[in-house]
């Protein structure tokens, strides 16, 4: 009863992605008509006259749809972490940063950024960094005593305070009238910047990793049992769990390396997740996926369209989330006893 | 003589130097109901969870259906034994029929989902404590009675011919102890499993258990019937106060104290 319910929720999150998907071609300063990107889009494989204006091919297939695509992709691979460590760790409160991934990233891009490297360097920089943050924590928190979740949070937190350190450092010796603003707007998240090819180096590393995710979510549900339960239900929780860890981290990793450190998507779409068809991980990765690629579609057309100049990513999705998190919370129906 | 589902043999272990057992062996037979009844901390926990696996044995061996524990993967035991814990924190509220439906997790294929035959399992275990009709409610909403069934039927859902119970009575009001317990009784005598649980009160394994375990110490006292086993004089020994066993002819009753 309520698994069909949910189960048609998924199902409508997937169309209203494929929507917004559709809208982000058309909005923008330079308004298409759905049919002309219908047109434009469908021109690619089958033999249809062009009857618009070149520059309407470049903007919906060179501009939009890449960087729609980025923003789903982001989106998804934010909003899965979250859900995947959210119920790991038992905890409401912890993102797919809380490793400290984003801020490892950061400061990978800020010293590329302070060394002039390119787009691409940069990208790298920032994806090598965050592995190596995330790496660190697991080091400290192996280390400690008892080896819990409660550790392994404590150290990602510490890991994330020295890299905000060193992200401070580089920008304490940037330029300030060429590299600051770079490395600040970087850190601030934007997909202006993405081409095909960004998309697709992006694409092959994180669709795997979602698609293995995928086939695991069921695991989630054992393992939030706890590791003795799930140990009896035959299930190796620190082997299933390191596993879904790496896959969620490297997806983060890369979208933060793709589209800088954007906030809150990770921490809210999942409990928008659970409001929608509860805490069942079957119903609740491929939901908050959804959800995530929508949002993340969405606010990045209020970026792009609402003034005159782009405005960031993460100043958007902290507007936006912070209400919508509080208002969940009040409601009590982020699905957490 | 058939081979008998939890053979023990020459159990011990230590947490480094302080032994917690030793020498402790036991058989436990289909239909049967094996109530290992002891005083806090003589290692009836710690017992379990050797069975288990969660903790493995400093020394001896474990053998369900005659196979050594030791060279079992973590799925092929849990086919063959399944847990109800004694202490179930829920972290979020999961429909009843979701977390029986954890139970056919060793049976599930790694990178798929239960399929309908599994929902069927699930219900069906729900079915057979009395459960169905909750099964779309959040488990978080149970009372101490209903989760200590939902967490049976997840260990039934398991299908392991081996069922282990830490204390299922430990959070129980008078009527749902019953219950728990009566259900216990039936499911090893009508599906042939082999039940090991521990108990606080030595009247549950009295009137439900075939076979009752004294732990004290850390090593098995004494291996028998219910009457064989509970005797006032043990008891007294095991718990080291003045203990009477009352009868009416069929049923016993353990008292503490003595009449005066």
């Amino acid at each position: 009863m309520r698994e069909r319910r949910s189960g048609w929720t998924v199902a409508m999150l997937w169309a209203a992605v494929l929507a917004a998907l559709v809208l982000s071609l058309c909005v923008g300063r330079y308004a298409v008509p759905p049919g002309t990107v219908a047109r434009v889009l469908l021109a690619r494989f089958l033999p249809i006259t062009p009857d618009w204006d070149p520059t309407v091919e470049t903007v919906v297939w060179q501009v939009r749809l890449p960087r729609a695509l980025a923003g789903a992709l982001v989106g998804a691979s934010l909003a899965a972490g979250g859900a995947v460590f959210q119920g790991l760790f038992h905890n409401p409160l912890v993102s797919p940063y809380v490793l400290g991934v984003s801020s490892g990233a950061g400061f990978g891009a800020a010293v590329a950024i302070l060394l002039g490297a390119g787009a691409i360097l940069t990208q790298a920089s920032a994806f090598a960094m965050g592995a190596v943050a995330v790496l660190l924590t697991m080091l400290i928190a192996r280390s400690g005593r008892d080896g819990s979740q409660v550790t392994l949070v404590l150290a990602g937190f510490v890991v994330g305070s020295l890299f905000s350190s060193l992200i401070s450092g580089a920008q304490y010796v940037a330029d300030p009238a060429t590299k600051l603003p770079q490395i600040v707007f970087w850190l601030m998240g934007s997909l202006a910047a993405v081409q095909w090819g960004d998309l697709g180096r992006a694409a092959i590393v994180t669709v795997p990793c979602l698609a293995a995710v995928m086939a695991l979510r069921w695991k989630l549900n054992v393992l939030s049992m706890g590791d003795d339960e799930a140990r009896s239900l035959g299930e190796n929780p620190p082997a299933m769990r390191l596993l879904l860890i790496g896959l969620t981290t490297m997806a983060t990793a890369v979208s933060v390396s793709l589209a800088g450190v954007i906030g809150w998507v990770g921490l809210v779409v999942p409990h928008m997740g659970r409001w929608l068809v509860g805490p069942d991980a079957r119903r609740l990765v491929p939901a908050s996926m959804a959800a995530g690629a929508l949002a993340m579609m969405l606010i990045d057309d209020v970026a792009r369209t609402l003034l005159a100049a782009e405005i960031p990513l993460g100043i958007l999705t902290g507007i936006i989330g912070a209400p919508v998190f509080a208002v969940l919370l009040q409601r009590r129906r982020s699905g957490w006893e | 003589m058939d081979v008998p589902l939890v053979d023990i043999q020459d159990l011990g272990f230590s947490y480094g130097e302080a032994v917690v057992l030793h020498d402790v062996g036991m058989q436990v037979r289909q239909g049967q109901v094996f109530a290992i009844v002891g005083p806090n901390a003589a290692g009836k926990t710690t017992l379990l969870r050797c069975l288990e696996r969660v903790l493995r044995p400093t020394r001896g061996v474990v053998r369900i259906d005659g196979r050594d524990t030791r060279v079992l993967s973590a799925r092929e035991l849990s086919r063959n034994v399944a847990a109800v814990p004694q202490a179930h924190a829920p972290v979020f509220p999961y429909t009843v029929e979701e977390v029986v439906l954890m139970g056919r997790n060793p049976r599930v294929n790694v990178g798929s989902v239960p399929g309908p035959a599994d929902v069927e399992k699930a219900r069906e275990a729900l079915a057979a404590l009395g459960m169905l009709e909750m099964a779309q409610r959040p488990y978080t909403q149970l009372s101490g009675g209903q989760l200590q069934l939902v967490l049976l039927a997840r260990a039934l859902a398991q299908e392991a011919r081996v069922l282990l119970l830490d204390e299922p009575t430990a959070h129980l009001d008078f009527r749902n102890r019953y219950v728990v317990l009566d259900r216990i009784r039936q499911l090893a005598t009508g599906r042939a499993l082999a039940a090991v649980m521990t108990v606080h009160d030595p009247n549950d394994a009295m009137q439900y258990a075939d076979r009752v375990g004294l732990l004290g110490d850390g090593g098995l006292v004494a291996a028998g019937t219910a009457q064989e086993v509970l005797t006032a004089e043990r008891l007294e020994e095991l718990y080291q106060m003045p203990i009477e066993v009352l009868t009416d002819g069929s049923r016993r009753v353990i008292v503490a104290g003595s009449r005066t």
